[in-house]
């Protein structure tokens, strides 16, 4: 049997979900979403589950506060039987020098031009938020209250039965091997168990993103590297927000079940599949959270694990068309793609209707990397 | 006994009932039933529920159990490697 589509999604995870439950809702018909593995086997469900939108550009800033105001109705938009955990505990940022404070005076400025009610605060008020921290730790904070967790199981199975009942097609377990062009345009995907005539691809494989594009002959220019995160077993609750330090490396909340989460990045990762756990994250964060949070330290460590950020050069996603006809990219999150899924996909939903685009999503375009020395360097990453 | 009464994973209060609807929902898989139950992923990291899920799972899909893949053992379940322990302080 020969299998037609009209648009053909590599990748299950939440920006391949958005984007076919976007384009299904506009009425494209014939959208089938591939994936390699079962469902949410990748970066989606490894994440920490955080929502923020204190960020140091404003296009990270544009992205992550249209995003939250999806995430406010998402229950009811999708039609959702369960609940998508969307809670406001905010997001409390450490500073612990000048420098790092200086900088956050920034961000604060830019963040509130745009609408996102951040706060400067000094040390007492940022112990007001929570007391379990050590003052000796830190410096001064930002806290921004609509910042906060949604579950990233339970968003993803929302667009996921939205999309389908919007009828998309969904085949799990079928990896893409290759992409089939005929002159210059795109004529067929082939899977490890299928075949797919279609002439619209969309790159949404996170972690893989990189190797689709080889397969259309693109060099994206991103990379895939392993980010560990750990969970505690359950926990009265202890604190609100997700705890933050960009200094320090390490981002720790307490989720609605219970449980915390925390993570940090290792700064000698390779750009790599790697999704391993190793000993030395667990040796790093156990002391990191011990010096910042005592009080959480006390909680029993059940499980860690790894999770792939696809990174670009200046930690935004890339979101765009491509100069393959027919090869859409959603991609390069770095560490950010759960909480920009939403806006994810509106947008490229708009860029493959051909609608008009807002000024900020003209500058997602994979070809602003041809000039590295104009791009703006996201700084504020984990 | 009714289903809902039959508790299959202590750590996370998951029943019988959960099982089936999820697996009436179209998760077929271990992982996958995990994603939307939380099976497997309390204190005891699957130790007393997996096989029970494996064997509703081989029910419905009415294939052998021992076809059926079950979650993935992480660490600190899954013990660690003496080499990973001893090289973690090397700053190459």
């Amino acid at each position: 049997m020969m299998n037609k589509a009209d648009i053909v999604i590599i990748g299950a995870g939440i920006s391949g979900l958005s984007i076919a439950y976007n384009l299904a809702k506009k009425g494209q018909k014939n959208i089938v979403v591939l994936d390699k593995s079962h469902f949410l086997a990748g970066a989606t469900a490894r994440c920490g589950a955080g929502v923020r939108q204190q960020w140091a550009t404003e296009l990270n800033c544009l992205l992550a506060k249209k995003s939250i105001e999806f995430f406010a109705h998402a229950n009811e938009t999708l039609n959702y039987h369960r609940d998508i955990e969307f809670k406001q505990g905010g997001y409390l940022i450490l500073s612990t020098s000048e420098e790092e404070d200086k900088q956050f005076e920034k961000n604060v400025k830019l963040q509130n031009s745009l609408g996102i009610p951040t706060k400067h605060l000094n040390k007492e008020e940022a112990l007001k938020i929570v007391p379990h921290l050590n003052p000796d730790s830190f410096t001064t904070a930002t806290f921004c209250e609509t910042d906060g967790h949604v579950n990233p199981f339970l968003m993803s199975e929302a667009y996921y039965l939205a999309a389908q009942k919007l009828g998309v097609v969904f085949h799990f377990f079928n990896e893409v091997k290759d992409i089939i062009l005929e002159n210059g345009k795109i004529s067929k995907v082939i899977t490890d168990k299928m075949e797919i005539k279609t002439n619209k691809v969309v790159d949404a494989a996170g972690g893989y993103a990189q190797d689709i594009g080889c397969m259309v002959g693109l060099d994206i220019p991103v990379f895939s590297e392993n980010h560990e995160i750990l969970v505690t077993e359950r926990a009265p609750k202890m604190f609100e927000p997700m705890v933050m330090s960009f200094s320090k490396n390490i981002y720790c909340q307490q989720v609605p079940h219970g449980s915390i989460l925390m993570g940090r990045n290792n700064p000698k990762a390779k750009h790599n599949h790697d999704i391993s756990s190793s000993w030395r994250f667990l040796d790093e964060m156990a002391k990191t959270v011990n010096h910042i949070l005592p009080e959480v330290a006390k909680q029993r460590v059940i499980r860690t694990w790894g999770g792939s950020y696809n990174i670009s050069p200046d930690f935004q996603p890339i979101i765009s068309d491509s100069s393959v006809e027919g090869f859409y990219i959603a991609c390069g999150y770095s560490g950010h793609g759960f909480m920009f899924a939403p806006i994810t996909g509106e947008l490229l939903t708009e860029i493959i209707l051909g609608e008009p685009l807002e000024y900020y999503a003209k500058a997602l375009h994979m070809d602003r990397f041809k000039d590295m020395d104009k791009i703006d360097r996201e700084h504020s990453v984990v | 006994m009714n289903k809902k009464d039959i508790i299959i994973c202590r750590c996370e209060d998951v029943s019988l009932a959960d099982i089936h609807e999820a697996l009436d929902m179209g998760y077929r898989d271990f992982e996958s039933i995990k994603r939307i139950l939380r099976v497997g992923m309390g204190p005891c990291q699957g130790q007393s529920c997996s096989h029970l899920v494996k064997n509703e799972i081989a029910r419905y899909n009415k294939v052998r159990p021992e076809t059926i893949k079950i979650h993935k053992t992480r660490p600190l379940v899954s013990g660690v490697v003496l080499k990973d322990i001893a090289e973690s302080d090397d700053d190459e």
